[in-house]
């Protein structure tokens, strides 16, 4: 191995292999078109082409693939949730998480770390013994814990009682973990081009026609595409793109920022998140810290960054850990998050027939990224909502019966 | 930092203050269910302007902020008194 590792570093010719050409021939019929090439549209893709045989599908993409929030996320992934819907939910996309670089064959950098929600309030803390009950009784592996066992799980912490806000116990959830998110939106083009999916980058969606009630076509700054099916899978633009459709969602689309320090050598190992005071952090395997906090405080279509969650954000990191004093930042970002009033997402019917939504992924949606996909075709290739979508319908909002996910949101927004 | 003029305190840092969403008509008591959701729930979360309820946090005064969400400029703020004077028409649902 080490010296075909030299022999490739050596090459005069670029050996790396080119996972799909940069664009294909569009037609003028799709069976099935997706809006968004970020994660979820891919995903949908590739499930649709592997599992259901479905292969006349277009992805459609304004800009180049994977460059919205799928690009932008701090890349955590858990199923400690809240209500019991979302724990089966989120706990089906763990599973098909753990085994992705097997199937695409491709290093996702999927790695476990533990998960710790710190509590610094008696309410933090009901809420962790809540969270942690409805996941125990579902099989998911959660628990709640108290300074001495945190200290151990993670010396590193700040544990002194003299602070503003002492640590007094944490849900740690062992499956959390980290991953690569740009190889899981590679991983799922790759294995989708090669059964047949075209993906089409710099196509922006700019109409949606439809006939008696049901989708028909789209329209495209590259022309108009006939289809019998739509997923519209847009995130932070999810209102716009269903104005063109002619509906009105839950949603409202607001910024959320984060940044990564230089790299230095692995001292973290588990993510450490803290609703009162508004941060998390993870070391990649990059060694950098990965850090972000809550949503900024109003709706804005723009990626912009800020000094004022700079300086709120490491003046509380700074609070956990006191030594990162000296720690420079390397980058800071921000990504539209298309945030729901309960904090869960929506998934299915939509007023127009054959005209799929996956929205409201607002700042917990990479996690779902597999099982949205998978769901998601089951659903174009059935006709019919899965039952493990059908909670997330969008009418919930009529029946006022909305998901109350917001206690499991990783910080207090 | 980003400054706002509040119409009683003159421009502030905007941590200052925080939005309470669009100006929208409220249903009355008699209409339905769906007209209620769709008021509490769903939003036109347009990409451009928006006319929103703001607060000054340490003054406690509403008043009305016109933005534009695509390139996050503060348009115009004025007092609520302005769009709900009693001999004006209501700035509608929106
Ligand atoms: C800073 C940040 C941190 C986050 N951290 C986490 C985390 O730790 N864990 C987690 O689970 N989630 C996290 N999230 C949320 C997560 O990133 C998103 O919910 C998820 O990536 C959404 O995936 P998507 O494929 O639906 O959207 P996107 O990746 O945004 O893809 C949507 C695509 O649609 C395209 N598009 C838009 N309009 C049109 C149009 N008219 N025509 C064609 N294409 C169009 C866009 O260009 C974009 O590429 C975070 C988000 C941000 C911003």
């Amino acid at each position: 191995m080490p010296f075909g590792l030299l022999k490739y570093g050596l090459s005069k010719e670029y050996p790396a292999r080119r996972q799909f050409p940069a664009s294909s021939e569009m037609k003028d019929r799709y069976d099935v078109v997706i809006i968004g090439g970020g994660g979820h549209g891919l995903a949908a893709a590739y499930y649709l082409a592997k599992v259901h045989g479905i292969t006349d599908v277009a992805v459609l993409e304004k800009g180049w693939l994977a460059s919205g929030n799928t690009a932008r996320n701090t890349a955590i992934v858990r199923s400690n949730y809240l209500t019991p819907e979302g724990v089966h939910f989120y706990d089906e996309s763990v599973k098909l998480f753990e085994d992705l670089s097997n199937e695409f064959d491709f290093n996702i950098l999927y790695s476990k770390r533990g998960h710790l929600t710190l509590a610094h309030t008696d309410a933090a803390l009901r809420t962790a013994r809540w969270r942690a009950e409805v996941n125990k009784h579902l099989g998911v592996r959660s628990r709640l814990i108290y300074p001495d066992e945190i200290a151990e799980i993670c010396p590193q912490l700040n544990m002194s009682r003299d602070v503003r806000l002492p640590i007094l116990g944490a849900l740690y959830h062992e499956p959390g973990a980290i991953a690569r998110h740009d190889g899981v939106a590679w991983g799922y083009a790759r294995g989708a081009f090669e059964r047949g999916v075209h993906i089409h980058q710099q196509t922006e969606v700019t109409g949606i026609e439809t006939d008696n009630g049901k989708v028909s076509a789209v329209q495209t700054n590259r022309g108009r595409i006939k289809c019998g099916q739509v997923i519209q899978a847009v995130a932070g633009m999810s209102s716009e793109v269903a104005r063109l459709a002619g509906f009105k969602l839950p949603i409202r689309s607001i910024p959320l920022q984060a940044c990564v320090s230089e790299p230095v050598k692995r001292f973290l190992d588990p993510i450490v998140v803290s609703g009162s005071l508004h941060v998390y952090v993870s070391q990649s395997s990059r060694g950098e810290l990965v850090m972000g906090g809550s949503v900024d405080p109003y709706t804005l279509y723009q990626a912009r960054s800020t000094l004022d969650f700079k300086e709120g954000l490491m003046g509380h990191l700074l609070e956990l850990f006191p030594f990162l004093s000296q720690m420079k930042v390397l980058r800071q970002w921000g990504g539209v998050a298309d945030m729901t009033p309960d904090f869960a997402p929506v998934m299915g019917e939509t007023p127009v027939k054959n005209y799929w939504i996956d929205a409201g992924w607002g700042t917990w949606g990479f996690k779902a990224t597999p099982v949205c996909g998978k769901r998601m075709a089951e659903t174009v290739a059935s006709g019919k909502v899965p039952e493990l979508l059908q909670p997330f319908a969008l009418d919930r909002f009529d029946r006022f019966e909305q998901l109350g996910e917001k206690g499991a949101a990783s910080v207090g927004h | 930092m980003k400054i706002m003029t509040c119409p009683l305190n003159g421009p502030r840092n905007i941590q200052e203050f925080q939005c309470g969403g669009p100006v929208k008509a409220m249903p009355g008591a008699q209409d339905s269910d769906t007209a209620w959701a769709d008021y509490v729930f769903l939003d036109e979360n347009p990409r451009g302007f928006v006319r929103e309820w703001w607060c000054h946090l340490p003054s406690s005064y509403w008043f009305i902020a016109e933005r534009d969400t695509a390139t996050d400029a503060i348009l115009k703020t004025y007092p609520a008194s302005e769009l709900f004077a009693p001999e004006k028409t209501v700035g509608g649902s929106q």
